[in-house]
């Protein structure tokens, strides 16, 4: 073995940016290997990126993600390529060849992050990355500490004099409104699927009321109105009236270990609610706090400890029952019935703010990656170690948290980089 | 490197409009530097200018005043050159805004009793720009001088054997360890194990054979049973490990620090550094010292702790509401298990069948958390442990599981949900308040259960949930001959036991470089989840050997070819440096003169701060760079203006509050002109010379803002804000002596997102300050 060289050589292809691809992109970089780390939206970071906190520090996910940020700055084996997607995967582990459709950001690598663009521009468009529940300029930043910290026109002003008011405006000719997708074809050893999860459609579950009554929420739009960078720049307010809640439920297993819904555990969504209990706590001194739960699953001494620290907390009230139906009372009010799972009462509660703890389905769930992969019936990517040359890291794989995906990640890195060993 | 300066003012995004770039183009004038401007210099054309005067004047030390070096970071790398990056659009500019810093009118300049704040804030971020760039080499990688690229796995069980196959299929060369004489683990003594893959939906027979016969298909592994580690020295990189065998008494076996009541006379004064090491010596009698290397010692370049758990041994008196200790057929899950490995399960007391099994999964006495170390795996072994009882009994065995919680999260949950399929298992919520004898048998009283209120069932055998107790709770097991001690120091107080420090985003980092932890060390898990992290940690490994063979650092400042350097002839061997660093890169030999091992350095530069003889320091960050930058700033007095505005000397965390400041910049807030900010690479590295400079210059206060310590701290070095924070305290003295209050220096905590609160942080102290009036140096 010669000294100064890793022992193969060969890329690798990372498809998904959040915390899971990031993490595997990096640790394969960092051993010394090139990589590719594709990524469909305009900005890294995937959900965590939308994240107020983290449990159970209740710190702030952009201090993780700023570091690896400046890992990928200082790194330049790893290229970044966004508003990508993988549409084609052939060949054998070890050996494949992929094509990459990368949408046009009509705006190129000229841009200095000044905003004038974004002034100008007068059409407002629906934040996705605020579940709607903000509007964005068309031309705009994804988010404060986005990386690339570049603007990104929305196609729906394409075509329109805003586009053209944007353009205008660019001191350093960064917008390009002729701008075409365009594909790229890539020579790669490994590909690690890291496509994350989508929030499951909260409309699907008739009977909890969400889309029918405005202050029925779910648990990603809970972290968006307490983050400091979110619609209501941190307030946790109800969305139809900007009130401030007095009493909010949480509503457990919204979806998840459900026969009709999902059928599995979502993991995370008990250790949510306690985090964004406390949200609501530190906003609201006087609030009372109903959280509705079949078993509150926080494994582990740290996420137990968690767990008795809000149990302690007597204006948090703890209900051991499923909700059957979460509906429309007086005043803006949300009427919750729920079953105690022990003793079999019916019981209702009235609260001004209802937050269904949602779970996560796998993106390809919905849309099938290319490549030879094998699905569960729930639409996670199965591990196939001794085919190997595709993997699945962090949710794209199974349920989990952001602890459990950045093991699994840093595992995948290996896995990827066996593949290109044994070739 | 003879350095060729050049000075590069970019003039765009707003740049040029703020400020009058001739007077500070001025300021590279009077340094004579050549200064050019460009209206966008990130452009190609404003990066050739640049290339250019590289190629064709040889320019190779650039101070580019422009934007925040957290962008365009790809654009001005200029490899083999020193760039500096002045930040005048968020620093400067953006965060200064004109309409709320008006700027001078061409009358207003006649009058040089006027100032503009903004303005001369750009002159000084420049002037230090430039003063840094002459105080900062390029670094040069640190080569270790022989480097091993084995792999070192302490533990035998399924996840060392994991880490060893992902290891070896990777190309590496790795040798096991396991202290028992025969590999496998805690999984030799089970009936059936827990599923591994999807569905999850039924148990299986134990694999750990096959797993371990895997072993035989790799020639580059090799295994040593009945093994344990004595001690293991060096860096990663050049580990030099002694094993032998369990029990043994050996002179490479691992010193102890001594502990700190032996570091006192009997007066209670502290004995001088050679008079402990005297003491240290008779206190491991019998061992050599951390710095004699074992000349049989076997090379190792990173290790993988996969030294597993022990099944919880309940103390004495413990859980007797369940009558454990008592009733000898109420016992532990791992004891039941041993049971059902080697027989029918049957009663302790007498040798019946146990037909009906209680499990308890939570303690109770109310109180709804399981049994400690559980995990989410005590719950699973359970429903696994159930299915035994239907094994050995299919016609009249009944398995109750008692739980407060049933912790079967993700994909567990199909486990869970198979075992509900099965009629003789009784799965039900409740607390369990007593059990009791019950003529030959026990009977388990259970309130608030699915099954009723108040229930009393008859059981043959209780089974306890207990859970996995790390191995590293109680024994170092690594034996690190480091002089910080032998095993993780701090964080294992912190997280019970278990080997971590930042487990959320980078869950492998231990505290100590080059050696990466897996399985149920790091948290209870299963054993598919203990293959799982054995992967991660494998990988781990192999990136911080690789790292090392080029010199570079790891995680967090990953890639960095800087590390510590001593001026050893003005070391006062006041071991310092040894004891504060976070990640115990230094040891120290028996006069207390620090002995550095750079490949364990993560180069956060808290030996740095912590020496009060300023010896310490990196190629392109050290006392001089910091100092000479705080020297640069002009500190204007009555001399100058009737009102000389106060200067007030920031040193900024950049990794959390360096961003946020950007943040805040970008969001359009703004926070006194008259505060100058420094980024440094911790809180930690923050050497207390930098803040007497800048008050006996006349700084009017100085203030420390990075990131939260104690429990839940953030600091990416673990210790250093914390460390910080305890110099801030103790810096009164310094102060005094200046007969300076000690409220002009201040630290504060903030983290990345709460850039919205820095403006108030900020402008508050300079109102303090401004309350407690200039500094009375000011003009000396």
């Amino acid at each position: 073995m010669t000294e100064n060289k890793a022992p193969a050589s060969g890329s690798i292809l990372v498809v998904g940016g959040g915390i899971s691809g990031l993490t595997t992109a990096l640790e394969a970089a960092e051993v010394g290997y090139e990589v590719f780390l594709v990524e469909k939206n305009p900005y890294l970071g995937g959900r965590v990126a939308q994240l107020n906190q983290y449990f159970p520090k209740l710190c702030p996910p952009t201090c993780g993600l700023e570091i690896n940020f400046r890992r990928i700055k200082d790194n330049p084996l790893i290229k970044v390529i966004t508003l990508a997607e993988v549409t084609k995967v052939t060949g054998a582990p070890g050996d494949y060849d992929v094509q990459i459709k990368i949408n046009p950001r009509y705006v190129n690598e000229n841009c200095t992050a000044c905003g004038e663009c974004a002034k100008v521009c007068q059409t407002e468009i629906d934040s996705a990355y605020d579940f709607g529940m903000k509007k964005t300029k068309g031309a705009f930043l994804p988010f404060e500490m986005a990386f690339p910290a570049r603007y990104v026109i929305a196609p729906e002003i394409i075509g329109t004099d805003d586009a053209a008011r944007c353009k205008e405006a660019c001191a350093y000719d960064a917008v390009d409104l002729d701008m075409q997708a365009k594909t790229l074809d890539l020579k790669v050893g490994a590909v690690v699927y890291a496509t994350g999860w989508q929030p499951y459609d909260a409309t699907k579950i008739d009977n909890l009321g969400f889309g029918q009554v405005p202050n029925i929420i779910t648990n990603m739009m809970m972290e968006r109105l307490a983050a400091p960078n979110g619609p209501t720049q941190g307030k946790i307010l109800r969305p139809a009236d900007q009130k401030a809640p007095e009493t909010v439920a949480f509503v457990q297993c919204a979806g998840s270990r459900d026969e009709n819904h999902l059928p599995y555990c979502s993991y995370i969504c008990c250790m949510a609610s306690l985090k964004q209990a406390l949200y609501v706590r530190e906003q609201y001194p006087e609030a009372t706090i109903y959280i509705f739960y079949i078993d509150i699953r926080s494994p582990g001494q740290r996420y137990e400890k968690f767990y008795q620290k809000v149990k302690d907390d007597e204006k948090i009230i703890f209900v051991k029952g499923k909700v059957a139906a979460v509906e429309a009372a007086a005043g803006g009010a949300v009427t919750l019935t729920a079953e105690n799972a022990v003793t079999g009462e019916k019981s209702s509660q009235t609260v001004d703010l209802a937050v269904l703890a949602t779970g996560m389905q796998p993106t390809a769930a919905e849309a099938k990656l290319p490549g030879d992969i094998t699905y569960t019936e729930d639409g996670f990517i199965l591990n196939d170690f001794r085919k190997g040359g595709i993997f699945a890291a962090g949710c794209a794989n199974k349920p989990a948290d952001v602890v459990s995906s950045n093991q699994n990640a840093t595992g995948m890195a290996l896995k990827a980089i066996q593949t290109l060993a044994a070739k | 490197m003879d350095k060729k300066y050049g000075v590069y003012i970019c003039t765009g995004c707003g740049i040029g409009d703020a400020l009058d770039i001739e007077a500070l183009s001025g300021v590279a004038d009077e340094e004579g530097l050549p200064v050019q401007t460009h209206p966008f210099l990130c452009s190609q054309a404003g990066v050739d200018i640049i290339k250019n005067d590289t190629e064709e004047k040889g320019i190779n030390t650039m101070v580019i005043a422009a934007c925040s070096r957290r962008v365009n970071f790809d654009t001005f790398r200029f490899v083999g050159s020193i760039v500096e990056r002045v930040s005048l659009r968020e620093g400067v500019v953006w965060s200064h805004p004109r309409d709320q810093f008006a700027a001078l009118t061409a009358d207003e300049k006649e009058d040089e009793a006027n100032f503009d704040r903004v303005q001369m804030m750009a002159e000084d971020y420049l002037r230090m720009g430039m003063a840094r760039v002459e105080k900062v080499d390029l670094p040069e990688a640190y080569q270790l001088e022989t480097f091993s690229r084995k792999i070192l796995v302490i533990g035998g069980g399924i996840t060392g054997i994991s880490a060893a196959i992902d290891a070896a299929k990777a190309g590496y060369e790795v040798t096991i360890v396991e202290k028992e004489n025969q590999l496998g683990g805690q999984a030799n003594n089970w009936r059936k194990q827990l599923p591994l893959s999807y569905p999850y939906d039924t148990t299986l027979a134990p694999t750990i054979a096959d797993q371990i016969k895997e072993l035989d298909n790799y020639a580059n592994i090799s295994v040593r049973t009945n093994t344990v580690v004595a001690r293991l020295a060096g860096e990663p990189g050049n580990f030099t490990v002694t094993l032998k065998k369990p029990g043994e008494k050996i002179e490479f076996d691992v010193p102890y620090p001594l502990p700190d009541e032996m570091k006192v006379d009997e007066k209670g004064k502290e004995l001088n550094a050679e008079q402990q090491h005297e003491k240290y010596l008779e206190y491991n009698e019998g061992r050599k010292d951390i710095l004699k290397l074992d000349p049989n010692g076997e090379k190792f370049g990173a290790v993988v702790l996969a030294a597993g758990y022990k099944p919880y041994e309940p103390k004495d008196g413990e859980f007797a509401h369940l009558g454990f200790g008592e009733l000898p057929d109420v016992v532990t899950n791992a004891t039941f298990e041993a049971m059902a490995k080697t027989g029918r399960i049957t009663r302790p007391s007498d040798g019946k069948n146990a037909e009906s099994v209680v499990f308890i999964q939570s303690p109770g006495q109310d109180n709804d958390t399981d049994f400690e170390y559980a995990g989410a795996v005590t719950s699973l072994v359970a429903l696994k442990q159930a299915t035994y009882v239907r094994e050995d009994y299919p016609d009249t065995g009944k398995a109750y599981v008692f739980y407060q919680h049933m912790r079967t999260p993700g994909l567990q949950e199909n486990f869970y949900k198979s075992i509900q399929q099965d009629p003789g298992i009784f799965l039900t919520k409740g607390e369990v308040v007593g059990v009791s004898k019950n003529g030959a048998g026990l009977v388990v009283d259970a309130r608030n259960t699915l099954l009723g209120e108040n229930v009393k069932v008859k059981a043959d055998l209780v089974v306890l949930g207990t859970g996995l107790v790390p191995a590293t709770k109680n024994d170092p097991v690594i034996n690190l001959a480091y002089r910080q001690g032998p095993s993780f120091r701090d964080n294992i107080d912190l997280f019970q036991g278990y080997c971590d420090s930042n487990f959320i985003c980078f869950p492998y980092e231990t505290q100590r470089t080059g050696i990466y932890a897996a399985g149920a060390i790091r948290r209870s898990m299963t054993m598919e989840e203990s293959i799982e992290d054995a992967s991660g940690a494998a990988l781990k490994a192999i990136q911080c050997l690789e790292s090392v063979n080029r010199g570079m650092a790891v995680h967090p400042r990953s890639g960095d070819l800087t590390y510590p350097d001593f001026f050893f002839q003005r070391c006062t061997q006041c071991k310092r440096c040894t004891e504060e660093c976070p990640f115990g890169a230094l040891d120290d030999d028996e006069k207390g003169t620090p002995k550095p091992n750079p490949a364990r350095c993560r180069r956060c530069g808290t030996c740095m701060g912590a020496c009060p003889e300023r010896i310490i320091g990196f190629a392109d960050y050290n006392i001089d760079s910091i100092g000479s930058q705080v020297k640069s700033v002009v500190v204007p007095s009555e001399d100058d203006y009737s009102e000389p505005p106060f200067r007030i000397l920031g040193l900024v965390c950049e990794n959390d509050a360096y961003p946020a400041l950007d943040m805040l910049a970008l969001k359009g807030l703004s926070y006194s002109a008259d505060v100058r900010l420094i980024p440094v690479r911790c809180l930690g590295s923050v050497n207390v010379i930098w803040i007497k400079d800048a008050l006996s210059q006349g700084m009017d206060g100085v203030f420390l803002l990075g990131c939260k310590h104690g429990d839940d701290y953030q600091c990416h070095f673990v210790k250093g804000s914390e460390l910080a924070s305890i110099r801030m305290k103790k810096i009164g003295e310094a102060l005094a002596s200046l007969a300076l209050e000690n409220e002009r220096v201040a630290q504060f905590e903030v983290a990345i997102d709460e850039y919205d609160k820095i403006p108030q942080i900020i402008n508050e102290f300079v109102e303090s300050i401004e309350t407690m009036g200039p500094n009375p140096f000011k003009g000396f």
